[in-house]
C-alpha cells in the first residue's frame, strides 16, 4: 500500500484526538483522545519503518527496526500512564462526584 | 649567604606579632602588659637590626628571599627582603627611633582605658611593621605594600580619637592626599614593568630596574621619576600635597613624633635616594625635585613664623625639613638627604616628645600663647628642647649642622641661588624654632593658676627617652663631619657609597674649594646665630600675644592655601557630587530603576490572566503555540 493512506490515516486520528482534547470536559473522553494521538504516532511509525525497511532492506538487515522499537516504548509508557492517570480521575471522582476537568481549577487562585 | 641576612625577615616579624597580640588580645590585656609586648617587639627589632647593620658594615650585603609572591607570565615579583647599606641604615633609625616612642607612650597614653590603649599600641607595632617592609623590600612593589601600609596606619593613628569630628576628617584628608600621590606611584611600578618587565631594584645578574637604566628613553625615564616623585610629595608632604601633615597633629603626641616626623614622611626621600641612579639620569626631574623641596622649606618656614600652636610649629619644621632633604635629593647629595633625614629623626622626635611633656604638663594645652616661663618647672623637658632647637637651627657641633651643611654645600655647587635661598630658609628656622622656645619656657606663666599648680615635670619613663635622643641630637651628627673640617671622618658616606656608587660616577665631581666652603658654613652659622639671638631677645619679654595682622596674618592663615585648595578642588567636587544627586540620580537613575520596576509590574498583571485555570484553555494554548512553531520552522528553513 501507499504510505499516503498511512500518512492521511494518522493525521485524520491525531487531529481527532487534538479536537477531543481541546473540545470535550469529561475527563476520560480526554484521556482516551490522548491514547488516540499516541497511537496515531505509532502507526505512523511503524508505516514508516516498514517503507525504510523496503527500501534499504537488501543492504541492511536491520534497517527500520529503530521505528519499530520506538513503538514499543511508547506502548510501554502509554501502559503506564494508564494506570496513574485512571487512578487520578478516580480520586478525582471520589472527591468532588464529577469527572469534569472544569471543576479542577484550584490552581488558579 | 650568611646566616643573618638570611634572618632578616625577623625584623619585620616582631612588630608584626605585637600588632596582632595587642589587637587580638586588647580586652583581656593589662596596660602595663600591652606596653611591654609592644615596646619590647619592637626592641626585638632594634636588637636584630643592629646586627644586620654591623654585618653589612663588614661588607655583606644580600637579599633575603621569602616566597614569590607574584608570577604572571614573564613578570616574577619575589617577596624578598633587600640587606644593603641604606636599608640597614634606615633600620636602625625606624626600630630605635620607634623604641624610645613606643616606651614614651606607654607613660603618655595611660589614661586612656585599657582597650584603647592595646589599640593604639596595635596601631603602632602596625606601622613599625608597614615602616620595615617599606625600607626592606627588595622591589617596588614590596616598597609599595609598605607605603600603603604606612598611610593607612597614619589614616588610624591621626584619627584614633575617632570621636571627634574634626580628627577624622584630619585622618580622611591624610589618607585621601596620600592615595593621591599612591597613583603616580603605582602608575610608574606600571610603566616599570611595561618597559623593562621587572620592579626589582637590582639583582646579580644586573636585571633589575637600577640595572637596566640604560635601556630606557629619556622620556621614559623623566615620566617614571617624575610620577614616582608624585608618591614621595604625598608621602613626605611636598608642595602640592603638604597641607595633611600639619592637620596631621591630630593625633596623639608620641604618633606625631614616630609618623609624621621621624619615620613615615621620609619613606619619599627613602624611594628617591633608592631610585637614586634614575633621578641621577633625568636632569628635567633633578631641577623639578630641588625646585619643590626648596619651595616646600621657604613656604613652610613662613608658615611656622606665626603659628601659636606647639604641635603645629614643629609639623611646618617638619614639612621645611622635608623640603631640605628633596632639595638635597635634586641636587645629587643623596648622601647628605640620608644623612639629614637621621639626625632630623633625632631631633624632630625630641622636639615632638618634648612637647608633647609640655602638653602633658599642661592638661592638653597647646597654645603656646598661654605657657611660658616653663623651664622652672620641667627642667629635663627644658634642657632636652633646647638642645633639638639648637640641633635643627644647624649651630655646630649639634647634628643639624653637619647634615644642613652638606645638603647646602651640594646645592651651591649645583646653583649658587639654591644656596641663597636654602640659607635664607635656614635663618627662618633658627627664627621660628627659638620663638617657640622663647614663648613656651621663657618670661612668665601666662596661664591658669590651676594649670600652675598642677605643672609637674613628666614621669621618668618620658623623659629617658627625651634624653636619649637628646644625645643622640648631639652627637648624631658626628659620623659626617665634612672633609674640610676633618680630613676622613665623614665615615657614613664611607659607608652609603655603594648604593650611590651609580649615581657618583655619571655625576661631574666638582669640588668646591675650602675656602668657599668654610664662607658658607659661616654664612649660615652665624646667620642662624643671629636668629637665634634676635628671636630669643624678643620673645622671652614680649610675646605675640594677640591676633597677628596684615602680612602676618596671611602666614597665621597660611597662605590661605588649604582656602585655595577647597576653592578649586574641594567645592567643584561638591558640586558636581550636588549636580549628580538632584539631577542625574533623581531624574535618569532613578526614572530608569522605577521603569524597570514598573515594565514587570505591569507585564506580569497582564500575563498572569493567562493562568486561568480551564485546563482546557491550556491544551489550546500548548497546540496553537506548537503550531506556531512548525509554521515559523518551516518558514525559517526554507
Amino acid at each position: 500500500m501507499k504510505i499516503e493512506y498511512y500518512i492521511v490515516l494518522s493525521i485524520a486520528l491525531f487531529c481527532i484526538g487534538i479536537v477531543g482534547v481541546l473540545a470535550r470536559r469529561n475527563a476520560i473522553i480526554i484521556f482516551m483522545c490522548i491514547e488516540l494521538m499516541l497511537n496515531a504516532v505509532n502507526l505512523l511509525l511503524v508505516a514508516f519503518s516498514k517503507m525504510h525497511h523496503a527500501a534499504k532492506g537488501a543492504e541492511v538487515a536491520t534497517a527500520g527496526v529503530d521505528g519499530q522499537l520506538f513503538v514499543f516504548f511508547i506502548m510501554v509508557v502509554a501502559a503506564a500512564e494508564v494506570s496513574v492517570g485512571l487512578a487520578i480521575i478516580v480520586m478525582m471522582y471520589r472527591n468532588v462526584h464529577s469527572v469534569d476537568v472544569n471543576f479542577l481549577n484550584r490552581l488558579k487562585h | 649567604m650568611n646566616n643573618i641576612i638570611d634572618l632578616a625577615w625577623l625584623v619585620p616579624l616582631f612588630p608584626l606579632a605585637g600588632f596582632l597580640l595587642n589587637g587580638l588580645f586588647r580586652n583581656s590585656l593589662s596596660r602595663p602588659l600591652t606596653g611591654i609586648i609592644g615596646s619590647g617587639a619592637v626592641l626585638a627589632s632594634f636588637v636584630v637590626s643592629v646586627l644586620l647593620f654591623l654585618e653589612v658594615k663588614k661588607g655583606n650585603t644580600g637579599v633575603a628571599h621569602l616566597f614569590n609572591f607574584i608570577e604572571v607570565d614573564k613578570l616574577t615579583i619575589p617577596f624578598a627582603f633587600l640587606v644593603d647599606q641604606l636599608s640597614s641604615l634606615f633600620l636602625l633609625i625606624i626600630t630605635g627611633v620607634g623604641f624610645l616612642i613606643h616606651v614614651y607612650s606607654a607613660a603618655y597614653m595611660k589614661e586612656e582605658e585599657p582597650p584603647h590603649f592595646a589599640r593604639y599600641f596595635s596601631y603602632l607595632n602596625l606601622f613599625v611593621f608597614s615602616m620595615l617592609l617599606l625600607v626592606m623590600g627588595s622591589n617596588y612593589i614590596v616598597l609599595f605594600i609598605g607605603w600603603e601600609g604606612v598611610g593607612l596606619c597614619s589614616y588610624l593613628l591621626i584619627g584614633y580619637w575617632f570621636k571627634n569630628t574634626e580628627y577624622n576628617n584630619a585622618a580622611k584628608k591624610a589618607f585621601i592626599m596620600n592615595r593621591i600621590g599612591d597613583l603616580g606611584f603605582l602608575i610608574a611600578i606600571f610603566w616599570m614593568i611595561a618597559k623593562l618587565g621587572t620592579v626589582t631594584f637590582s639583582t646579580p645578574d644586573s636585571g633589575g630596574v637600577l640595572d637596566k637604566v640604560g635601556d630606557l628613553t629619556a622620556v621614559d625615564i623623566t615620566g617614571i621619576t617624575l610620577l614616582l616623585f608624585v608618591g614621595a610629595t604625598g608621602k613626605s608632604a611636598q608642595i602640592p600635597l603638604y597641607t595633611w601633615l600639619p592637620d596631621a597633629m591630630a593625633g596623639p603626641t608620641p604618633v606625631s613624633a614616630l609618623i609624621h616626623a621621624a619615620t613615615m614622611v621620609t619613606a619619599g626621600i627613602y624611594m628617591v635616594a633608592r631610585s637614586n641612579i634614575l633621578y641621577t639620569s633625568s636632569a628635567i626631574t633633578q631641577t623639578v625635585v630641588a625646585g619643590i623641596g626648596l619651595a616646600t622649606a621657604i613656604l613652610a618656614a613662613t608658615i611656622a613664623l606665626k603659628q601659636n600652636d606647639i604641635k603645629k610649629v614643629l609639623a611646618y619644621s617638619t614639612v621645611s625639613q622635608l623640603g631640605y632633604m628633596f632639595l638635597g635629593l635634586g641636587v645629587g647629595a643623596y648622601t647628605g638627604a640620608v644623612f639629614h633625614v637621621m639626625t632630623h629623626a633625632f631631633f624632630k622626635a625630641l622636639l615632638f616628645l618634648g612637647a608633647g611633656s609640655v602638653i602633658h604638663a599642661m592638661h592638653h594645652e597647646q597654645d603656646i600663647r598661654k605657657m611660658g616661663g616653663l623651664k622652672r618647672y620641667l627642667p629635663i623637658t627644658h634642657i632636652t628642647f633646647l638642645v633639638g632647637c639648637i640641633a635643627i637651627a644647624g649651630i655646630p657641633p649639634f647634628s643639624g649642622f653637619f647634615s644642613k651643611d652638606e645638603i647646602l654645600a651640594a646645592a651651591y655647587l649645583r646653583n649658587p641661588l639654591y644656596y641663597v635661598l636654602g640659607a635664607a630658609g635656614a635663618l627662618l628656622t633658627a627664627f621660628y624654632m627659638f620663638r617657640l622656645y622663647a614663648t613656651t619656657f621663657l618670661g612668665s606663666f601666662r596661664g591658669t593658676e590651676e594649670q600652675k599648680h598642677h605643672l609637674h615635670e613628666s614621669p621618668s619613663l618620658m623623659t629617658i627617652p627625651l634624653i636619649v635622643l637628646a644625645v643622640l641630637s648631639v652627637i648624631g651628627g658626628w659620623v659626617g663631619i665634612p672633609e674640610v673640617l676633618m680630613h676622613g671622618a665623614h665615615s657614613l658616606g664611607d659607608f652609603l657609597a655603594p648604593v650611590f656608587a651609580a649615581s657618583a660616577e655619571k655625576m661631574e665631581a666638582h669640588s668646591i674649594s675650602h675656602s668657599t666652603e668654610y664662607l658658607l658654613m659661616g654664612v649660615t652659622v652665624i646667620g642662624a646665630a643671629i636668629a637665634i639671638f634676635v628671636a630669643t631677645a624678643r620673645y622671652r619679654r614680649n610675646p605675640e600675644l594677640g591676633e597677628p595682622t596684615g602680612f602676618g596674618k596671611i602666614l597665621a592663615n597660611k597662605w590661605y592655601v588649604d582656602e585655595f585648595y577647597q576653592w578649586l578642588i574641594v567645592r567643584p567636587v561638591n558640586w558636581l557630587a550636588k549636580v549628580l544627586n538632584s539631577f542625574v540620580e533623581k531624574e535618569f537613575i532613578d526614572w530608569l530603576v522605577n521603569g524597570v520596576g514598573k515594565l514587570v509590574n505591569y507585564s506580569s498583571r497582564q500575563v498572569r490572566l493567562l493562568q486561568s485555570g480551564q485546563v482546557g484553555s491550556y491544551v489550546l494554548l500548548m497546540v496553537l503555540s506548537i503550531l506556531v512553531f512548525l509554521v515559523l520552522q518551516f518558514f525559517i528553513k526554507k
